[in-house]
């Protein structure tokens, strides 16, 4: 499966200041396990200890996968990924 | 230094009373590699929390896909302190994913909510964890608004 996965800004530097990058696989689990093959680091920044991280939100196709079944959530050929960093603070 | 028109930040000023107790958050957003915060987009905070804030996910994507159609960028990332000064918190400079915008914080804390005066209002850089503050220069707008 191919995918287009959106970076946002402060990921870019794992891109070399690309916006959108393509990945494959069929879960989004593994579909960062093969950026990260290409962009070392991309993946610990979205990913820790086999979860997301609480602050970044990562959609498919507009659907935030907190309700989808996370990094298990199955993917198909097309399909959009955006990482958004959360905006949040004290 | 951070421009910001009056209308702006009274606007900013309005919704940090609206909501106080809790914590008031939203972005103005510009023409991306401008600097010039022009729209201002208030947002829910998902926590609705007197020390915390968030960007609902939802409104967090339809903003950034919108902002992305209109070529923008988050150029200011507000929040209003209800209970302490405008500066950021621990969290707040933990939390900071934004490295080219200018963080602005409103106080409402001390009874500042009550009435319609003046509230402070400060902007901040905040990169790797290395805070910088700004000056903040209100430029433009009417008479309304003024916060000086």
């Amino acid at each position: 499966m191919a995918v287009e996965v959106k970076v946002p800004t402060i990921l870019r530097t794992y891109t070399g200041g690309d916006k959108a990058v393509s990945g494959a696989g069929g879960t989004l689990a593994e579909v960062f396990d093969d950026l990260d093959a290409r962009h070392p680091g991309l993946k610990g920044r979205v990913v820790e200890e086999g979860d997301l991280r609480r602050f970044v939100n990562v959609y498919v196709n507009d659907e935030d996968v907190r309700f989808t079944g996370g990094l298990d959530t199955a993917l198909t050929d097309g399909d959009t990924v955006v990482i958004l960093p959360a905006v949040a603070g004290g | 230094m951070l421009e910001l028109d009056r209308t702006i930040a009274a606007a900013i000023i309005d919704h940090a009373r609206r909501d106080h107790p809790d914590e008031a958050c939203g972005v103005v957003a510009g023409p991306a590699g401008s600097d010039r915060a022009v729209r201002h987009v208030p947002m829910l905070n998902a926590a609705l929390s007197p020390t915390f804030y968030e960007f609902d996910s939802t409104e967090l994507l339809a903003l950034y896909k919108e902002m992305d159609a209109r070529d923008e960028e988050p150029v200011v990332i507000y929040h209003s302190h209800t209970a302490t000064e405008a500066y950021p918190s621990r969290t707040d400079i933990a939390l900071a994913q934004e490295p080219g915008a200018h963080y602005l914080l409103v106080s409402t804390a001390d009874g500042a909510h009550e009435g319609d005066g003046a509230l402070p209002l400060r902007s901040y850089r905040i990169v790797d964890g290395q805070v910088s503050e700004e000056e903040v220069r209100l430029v433009g707008g009417g008479v309304s608004g003024d916060t000086e």
